[in-house]
């Protein structure tokens, strides 16, 4: 059973982790970048970190490709939650402030019942 | 009772995927449905996000020095697994558990650091609380707790997890031979951190479009 992994370079896993983290805090408190910029930067730095833990630190890069496969399944799963979910986003923006939303929409209904 | 005995006796079959152990097979698949579950609490909170014309922004609320540190903490103590696995495979008990516990241990600052956290946003100048947050604005606490709490409740179940592990280890339940336990529950560990690290992301660091 043993010797059937070959054993990464663990070391060298943990100083990129390390490294990209540094690189994240760094990028989110870099307010000259473009918000855009800004997040998808911190996206991808996010899904290299969690390629490496899973590659390196679950072995994945040493098991049989089709296990890699059942390890994606979630991210293609929720890629496509995501997409389920885009519809709901198009309409118009909701303010958490309830009370508020409710004093504006008694405010914008007042006017049409003067006019009675 | 002989090695070869009890290789035969109690597995089957040959696991398709991961010929080592079936328990590794399951912990994938375990951890499969987990990542949904993650994957589903992540999208709901960034639609509420998007759909939010007043969100918070979170690096003013919620400050990301500290959880930058509980980030790092948490890819050590995967080191410190992966160096107990490794201790494992050349036979040496002791290096196995002295890492598991160093490993039990950095899951339990991080708790603790989470805890800390908590009491500061509840109490301090935001007043954060899991259903209001600076009066009327509720989604934003009630998703964070629920996100952050659900990992944190993933950390708890590691660290006992982690502790059960040592101890078998300590009764010599694991050898050079045989250390498929220790890898199974280094699997979920590092599952743990690498939810941490896209928690971190898109709860932490992500900014509010202008």
């Amino acid at each position: 059973m043993s010797g059937t992994h070959q054993e990464p370079n663990y070391m060298a896993v943990f100083y990129s982790l390390a490294v990209l983290t540094a690189v994240e805090v760094g990028v989110a408190y870099f307010k000259a970048l473009p918000l855009l910029v800004m997040g998808l930067l911190l996206v991808v730095l996010a899904l290299v970190k969690a390629f490496l833990v899973g590659m390196y630190f679950m072995h994945l890069k040493f098991e049989k490709r089709t296990l890699g496969i059942i390890a994606l399944t979630p991210l293609i799963l929720c890629t496509l939650l995501i997409i389920a979910l885009l519809p709901d986003l198009t309409g118009t923006k909701r303010k958490s402030d309830t009370t508020a939303a409710v004093a504006e929409a008694q405010h914008e209904a007042a006017p049409a019942a003067e006019g009675h | 009772m002989s090695h070869a005995t009890t290789m035969h006796a109690v597995e089957p079959a040959e696991s398709p995927l991961t010929p080592e152990s079936w328990g590794k097979l399951g912990m994938w698949i375990f951890l499969a449905g987990d990542a949904m579950t993650f994957g589903s609490l992540l999208a709901g909170y960034g639609a509420l996000r998007a759909g939010s014309l007043d969100w918070p922004d979170p690096t003013k609320v919620l400050g990301i020095n500290l959880t930058a540190l509980m980030t790092f903490l948490l890819i050590c103590s995967s080191v410190t697994m992966v160096k107990g696995l490794s201790a494992i495979r050349h036979g040496d008990q002791k290096g196995m558990r002295n890492f598991l516990l160093l490993t039990a241990l950095g899951g339990a600052i991080f708790l603790g650091l989470q805890a800390y956290e908590w009491t500061h946003l509840m109490t301090g100048e935001h007043k954060v609380l899991f259903t209001t947050f600076g009066g009327q604005k509720s989604l934003f606490g009630a998703t964070f707790y629920a996100i952050t709490g659900f990992h944190g409740a993933h950390v708890t179940g590691g660290v006992i997890y982690l502790l059960v592990v040592a101890m078998r280890g300590m009764r010599g339940k694991y050898s050079a031979e045989n250390y498929n336990g220790v890898e199974i529950a280094g699997l979920y560990w590092h599952f743990v951190d690498l939810v941490w690290i896209l928690v971190f992301t898109f709860i932490y660091l992500i900014p509010n479009p202008a």
